[in-house]
Order: structure tokens, then C-alpha cells, then sequence
């Protein structure tokens, strides 16, 4: 017992001291540094057009119009691609189903019914990440094969010859970093932001 | 795998490795209050921080006092925790006006940061006011990490002490581990990610217009996107370093704006490991003979590759059930292929495998892809990673006392063949040590077990409480998977992991409860007989080698230990192991 007072005033102080330093004064160097040398980056990459926000580079939104090109599918509570809903209490999320649940495969067999309904020339094989939903329900990316997939629908729709599309596909393709880490993937947000400014 | 694949997951075995002499050098400097170059800065502050304690540096602690010292300062942290979740909403820094954390919820996740576990049962940007999320658990995701690594550390003075009983002092372990070593480890990968887009700011949540507007579920039109905001890029930094795993949002490493490019995710992949891999060299630097860290790396590393190699190779695979749907799974530069099921595109295959593999070998918990989702046996190497009791790299210091334990065993097990008392660094290990060593051993897998048990054996494990019959399950997937969901649960909790198969709806009051109890049991009925062992060692002679002694330098020893701890952990856990992962594999196969 005599130990245990003892070490109270020590584990008093250094709770207080270290919730100052690790809790209060480490997040506001870094939040004071980031302000300064990665403004952008720190307050959630927003793309900004004309002086109009648009969205974030990083955040996904959700895609159905055969104009469009489409995302991930997304598991995200209320409604696709719902980064934060208060009143659902809803935020980021996977789908969580296991390989075996027969609503993953309804799932998947669902997108590529879409999928076919919106161009019924389009068949299989599909692109593995074009029919299956994201980790985080909110991915900004797809693959280049799963936007070369959608070349001929988004083309037919909007009347713009397919090379001109994947020329754009081709623009807003980004290649592993440093040639070797992660995969190579197309900014959907920002490829169908380029569709509508073409004439 | 492509080629590509082997080599992402080849390039980190190579960073990682390489940064293990120089951060472990560092790092036992550190612990033996050597000039590292940033004393001029922090020793005035560590000088004053004693002084308000009433410690001194040179004032050693016994076991006991050591013990009673982390545990007491933990539950104050927990306090703390649990305190500002009840009653963030009458504090501020709370933008998105979220209301107070349920007490079940509340309990479970004060010890699951306390315990360096790091289970979520809430979701971050809808459950915690930044004021939480920064005073509460992003201060314990450095001082569980440091009592992790004090504690080590005391074993480690146990083991080589010569003559002196004290094992150091737990304040001046603290304080060193925290100043020195993850306060500037953390400030540095904080910025890295932030340059990377992970967000940090105290602004509140953005809204920004939908390109092309969508319904809700009740039909209703939905024109704008809320993006959460916060102080993430210096909490994801230590969740990372300190084996904490705890993410700043909901889906974790996953989410964009925690985990925004490839880049970021290598370096909080090597992050994951980084601490723990090092101190395995700081470990052999202290003892004065670096082979017996090298040894234990070595153990450590030929644990995990395999268990990579099978979570990457099962992934890239796919199912049959995909592949039947017309789905394509072939990785190409076109496209990573196979199960993409939870799991992001900027990503991929490799990445994700590595994580999931890197991150439950390590008690870190945090995840980029979503675990549930993984195929039957690329689901089974995070889950038996974890069973295997974390000591395949680990958590920050409790990995490495808990290899060191194994190693004990270890030579006990070869004395038993020979017929001569065991020793190990020249220290005798008599009863009380393997007393000690298998409640070390044996704790984690009663708790995990007993805990799987209740919960498929009543109603509670589905989430009732107080009904009897309920129509509702918090196992969402069925079959053999659901099964998979809660041992894997208390396998994680039971080991102060931290990662899920997210299915499970474990926010609610039976799995708060047992979780948190098992966090807490596994954390500290562990640490208090590794004190025990550290104590008692220190008072012992040290003897000199003899031709009967074992040398624990050799790759006999470390065949030897990879051998105990795979036994110990497939003895265990092998025949849960097959009514979940396992059976469902055969499934899969339609076997």
C-alpha cells in the first residue's frame, strides 16, 4: 500500500505533463506546420474549380448516369459513398460480407446487371474492382481497366468518339509511386470533371 | 502474385530490416541515458519533469514497485478516457456536437487504449469530439506504447543485471521512451503523411456539392457530401509507431484521408513494424552480445514471411464463386484482380495482404483493407498471427518481453532433453521463472478461448443481453464465417491486437464488456509475471558458459523457438481454427 502512494504523485504528474505535451501541444505543431507547408493537404485535398469547390481528390462520390464513369460500389450507410451523416450516424464503411455470403455474389451480380442494362454490348470478364465495393465505401479510384470497361458507354452517351475518352482516361491515369508502390489508378471524381468541361 | 507483388513486399522486408541497427542503436542509447543528440533540447525538460515526480534517475525500483507503478498509471490514463468520452459533450472542440459514448462503450474503449490494444468498437468520425480523440486517445497511444517498452526494458536489466537487484526506474523508462524515441519518430511521419493529404485541422466538417446528386434510402435527393475533418495526420503517426492500430476514422488506414497514396501506405506499413523489429538490436546491445537480438529478428522474420507469402498468394487467387460471376481476377497492368472485395484500388493486392499480415503480426490492429472480406485462408494468417500470442515482432515492447518468455521456454524445453538446468544469458531459469513464463503463455489462450466459447454458446454472442429470444444477430455473415467473426474478436482482444472481421456488430453491451475485460487481463496479467521473471532474474548470479549450456545465438536456437511458438499457438488453436477459416475453405472449394 505504502508503494502505491508513493507512485501516486509521480503517476499524477507525468498523466498531466505527457496529456500536454503528446495530447495538446504535439497535434498543434503539427497542424501549425501542415497550415503552413501543406495548406492543401491538410484541410482534405478539395478540388476547387473557378473558385468553386467541386469535392476532394481523395473522397469518392457516387456515380450512376451512363455520362459518368462509375467508382467502387460503396457499403456506406444511408446512401453510397456517405463520408459522415450525423443523423445516421453514419460514416466510412466496407461491406464486411464474407466470400461465402450469397449477398456478396448478389451483390456483384447486381453491378454487373447495371452495368449491362447502361451498355449491352459490355460482357464479361468484368474488372474485379469495377464489381466488388471498396474498404472504406468512399475509394476516389478505379483501375484502368475497369475505366477502359466504361470507354464505349460514357462515349455513346455523351456523343464523343471513344478515343477522345480514353484519351482523357489516359490523362488521369496515375502510375504506381515510384514505378513499384501500389497500383495504377484513375481519379474518377476528376475524370468526369474533365467529361463536363469538354465541348 | 505478379511480379510486381514479390517485389513491393520484398522492397519493405529490405527498408525494414535495414533500419533496424540504426533506430536500435539509437534506442539503446536512449535506455542507457546516453547524449543522442537531442538532449540539449529535451534533458532540461526530462531534469524537470523528475523533479515534480520526486524521482530520481539513478533510483532504482523492485519488481513489485515497477509493477505497481505502470499499473497505477495506466488505470489513471483509463480514468481519463473514459471520462472525456462521458462527457464530451459538455466540452468543447466538439464541431459536429456528438453526444455522449454509452458506459459499455466507454469502458471498452479505455482499455482497449490503455492496453495498447486499440479495438474499435465505435466509429471514429461519428462517435469522438476531437477533444477525445486528442486528450484521451491519441495521449494513451503513446503511453501505452512507452509502459510497453519501459517494461521491456526491465526485463531486459533483469536479465543482464550482475550484481544490483533493481530492474530501473519505470518513470525515467516512460519518460525516455516517449520524449526520445516517439515524440520525434511521430513528428516527423506526421508531416510525411500530411504531405500525402492525410487531413489535420481543427476546422469543422466541409461540405461539398455531389457532381451528380444521388437518393438516400428513403428516397430522398441528396445533393452534397460531408467530409469529416481533424487532427488525424498526428494521431494516424503514433497509432501507426506504436502499435496502437486505433483509427482516426471509422474503416481506418483504409479511408482516404487516412491513408491517401501508396506512399503513405509504405510508410505506415513500416512504421508498423519499425519499433518493434529494432528493439530486438537494442535488446543485444543492452544484453552486450547483439547476436542474441539478431537471433531473435531472425525468429521473428521466418515467422512472418510465411504468413504474408499465404495471405497475398490466397487474395490474389479470388474465389471460385467470383470467377463463376464472370468476374475477372487476373492481376495485369491493367488491373490488381483477384478479391478486391474490401479492399482499395489505389492498393491493391500485395499492399493489402502485407498489411493485414504486418499488422496482426504486430499487436497494431489497424487495417487498409477489410479483413472479413478476405478469402477463407487469406483471412486465417491475420487470425492465427494473432493467436500465436504477438510475439512475431508484436506490440512495442510486450512483443519482444513476450518472444523473450518463449525463448525461456525454449530452453527449458532443450534442458529437459539433455537433463540440465536451463539457462539463458548466463541466468539459471529455476521454478519460479516458469511459473511466471506459462501464465505468460497460458493466459491469453484460456481468455481468448473461454470468451469464444460463451460467446457461441449462448444468446449473448448474438447481442442479446437480457431477452431470450431475439430475431436479430450481431453475426452478420452466416455459417462458418460468423463463427470466424467472434473468434477473431477475442483473438484480437485476447491479445491486444485491435484489428476485426468488421461484421460483427460488437458495440453492444456483452461484447463491450467481455472485450474489455479480456484486453485488460491479456495486457496486464501478462506484464505483472514478466516483472516477476525481470525481478527475480536480476537477484540471480550470473553463471559462466559451460559445455552443457545451450547457445541461444545459433540457428539451432532459433528452429528451436520458431518451434515452441508454433506448437504452443497450433496445439491451442488449431481445432478452433478449423470450425471457422478452415471448414470454410472447403466450402469455398465445394468440397
Amino acid at each position: 500500500m505504502r508503494s502505491l502512494t508513493v507512485q501516486f504523485r509521480p503517476a499524477l504528474v507525468c498523466l498531466l505533463v505527457f496529456t500536454l505535451i503528446t495530447g495538446v501541444l504535439y497535434p498543434l505543431l503539427v497542424t501549425g506546420i501542415a497550415r503552413v507547408v501543406f495548406p492543401g493537404q491538410a484541410n482534405g485535398s478539395l478540388l476547387v474549380v473557378d473558385g468553386e469547390i467541386r469535392g476532394s481528390a481523395l473522397i469518392g462520390q457516387p456515380f450512376d448516369d451512363p455520362r459518368y464513369f462509375w467508382g467502387r460500389l460503396s457499403a456506406t450507410g444511408g446512401h453510397p459513398y456517405n463520408a459522415f451523416n450525423a443523423g445516421a450516424l453514419a460514416g466510412s464503411s466496407g461491406s464486411n460480407l464474407g466470400p461465402l455470403n450469397p449477398a456478396l455474389a448478389e451483390a456483384v451480380q447486381a453491378r454487373i446487371e447495371a452495368l449491362r442494362a447502361a451498355d449491352p454490348q459490355a460482357g464479361p470478364p468484368y474488372p474485379a474492382d469495377l464489381v466488388t465495393a471498396s474498404g472504406s465505401g468512399l475509394d476516389p479510384h478505379i483501375s484502368p481497366a475497369a475505366a477502359e470497361f466504361q470507354v464505349r458507354r460514357v462515349a455513346a452517351a455523351r456523343g464523343l468518339s471513344e478515343a477522345r475518352v480514353r484519351q482523357l482516361v489516359a490523362e488521369h491515369t496515375e502510375g504506381r509511386d515510384f514505378g513499384i508502390l501500389g497500383e495504377p489508378r484513375v481519379n474518377v471524381l476528376r475524370l468526369n470533371l474533365a467529361l463536363d468541361e469538354v465541348r | 502474385m505478379t511480379t510486381i507483388g514479390w517485389l513491393q513486399i520484398a522492397l519493405y522486408l529490405v527498408v525494414l530490416l535495414a533500419l533496424v541497427r540504426p533506430l536500435g542503436w539509437y534506442m539503446a542509447r536512449v535506455y542507457e541515458g546516453q547524449n543522442v543528440g537531442l538532449n540539449t533540447l529535451l534533458a532540461p525538460l526530462e531534469r524537470l519533469l523528475y523533479r515534480l515526480c520526486g524521482t530520481r534517475v539513478e533510483e532504482g525500483q523492485s519488481w513489485k514497485q515497477y509493477a505497481v507503478a505502470v499499473i497505477l498509471f495506466n488505470a489513471l490514463g483509463m480514468l481519463v478516457v473514459y471520462g472525456l468520452q462521458r462527457l464530451q459533450s459538455a466540452l468543447p472542440l466538439n464541431p459536429a456536437s456528438l453526444g455522449a459514448v454509452t458506459p459499455d462503450s466507454a469502458f471498452n474503449t479505455a482499455a482497449s487504449f490503455a492496453s495498447n490494444t486499440n479495438w474499435q468498437g465505435y466509429s471514429g468520425e461519428v462517435t469522438m469530439s476531437y477533444l477525445a480523440q486528442m486528450l484521451g486517445l491519441n495521449v494513451q497511444n503513446f503511453l501505452s506504447a512507452a509502459s510497453g517498452m519501459a517494461v521491456l526494458v526491465a526485463l531486459i536489466r533483469g536479465l543482464r543485471a550482475r550484481t544490483e537487484a533493481s530492474i530501473g526506474n519505470f518513470w525515467v523508462d516512460l519518460t525516455r521512451s516517449t520524449l526520445y524515441i516517439l515524440l520525434p519518430l511521430a513528428l516527423i511521419l506526421a508531416l510525411a503523411l500530411v504531405s500525402q493529404g492525410v487531413v489535420q485541422s481543427f476546422d469543422p466538417y466541409v461540405e461539398v456539392p455531389l457532381l451528380q446528386g444521388t437518393t438516400d434510402g428513403d428516397g430522398n435527393p441528396v445533393t452534397t457530401q460531408t467530409l469529416p475533418m481533424g487532427p488525424a495526420a498526428s494521431q494516424i503517426a503514433i497509432k501507426q509507431l506504436g502499435t496502437n492500430g486505433g483509427g482516426f476514422f471509422n474503416t481506418n488506414s483504409a479511408h482516404p484521408f487516412e491513408n491517401p497514396t501508396p506512399l503513405a501506405n509504405f510508410l505506415e506499413l513500416l512504421a508498423i513494424l519499425l519499433i518493434p523489429a529494432a528493439l530486438c538490436f537494442t535488446f543485444g546491445t543492452m544484453v552486450g552480445d547483439r547476436r542474441q537480438g539478431w537471433a531473435l529478428l531472425a525468429a521473428m522474420t521466418l515467422l512472418f514471411v510465411p504468413f504474408v507469402l499465404l495471405a497475398a498468394i490466397q487474395e490474389q487467387a479470388g474465389t471460385p464463386q467470383l470467377a463463376a460471376l464472370g468476374v475477372d481476377l487476373t492481376a495485369s497492368d491493367q488491373q490488381a484482380g483477384g478479391n478486391m472485395e474490401g479492399k482499395e484500388a489505389r492498393f491493391g493486392i500485395a499492399s493489402s495482404a502485407l498489411w493485414a499480415a504486418a499488422t496482426t503480426a504486430a499487436s497494431n490492429g489497424s487495417v487498409n483493407s477489410m479483413h472479413g472480406s478476405y478469402t477463407p485462408l487469406g483471412g486465417l494468417a491475420p487470425l492465427f498471427l494473432m493467436q500465436l500470442g504477438e510475439v512475431v515482432f508484436g506490440g512495442v515492447g510486450s512483443g519482444l518481453y513476450g518472444l523473450l518468455i518463449f525463448a525461456i521456454i525454449a530452453v527449458f524445453i532443450a534442458g529437459l532433453m539433455v537433463g540440465r538446468t536451463p539457462e539463458y544469458l548466463g541466468k539459471k531459469i529455476e521454478t519460479f521463472e516458469m511459473k511466471m513464463a506459462s501464465l505468460v503463455i497460458l493466459i491469453p489462450c484460456v481468455v481468448v478461448l473461454f470468451f469464444t466459447a460463451l460467446a457461441v454458446a449462448t444468446p449473448w454472442g448474438k447481442g442479446a443481453l437480457y431477452e431470450p429470444a431475439i430475431s436479430y444477430t450481431s453475426i452478420y455473415n452466416p455459417g462458418a464465417h460468423g463463427f470466424s467473426e467472434v473468434l477473431y474478436a477475442f483473438s484480437s482482444q485476447g491479445n491486444n491486437n485491435g484489428s476485426a472481421f468488421a461484421g460483427l456488430g460488437a458495440n453492444n453491451p456483452f461484447y463491450n464488456t467481455t472485450g474489455g475485460l479480456a484486453m485488460l487481463i491479456a495486457r496486464y496479467w501478462l506484464m505483472v509475471p514478466v516483472l516477476a521473471i525481470a525481478g527475480s532474474l536480476a537477484a540471480r548470479r550470473t553463471v559462466p558458459a559451460g559445455p552443457g549450456t545451450l547457445p541461444t545465438h545459433t540457428p539451432l536456437f532459433v528452429v528451436l523457438l520458431i518451434g515452441v511458438v508454433i506448437i504452443v499457438g497450433a496445439l491451442t488453436f488449431i481445432p478452433a481454427l478449423a470450425l471457422g477459416p478452415i471448414v470454410e475453405q472447403l466450402l469455398m472449394l465445394g468440397l
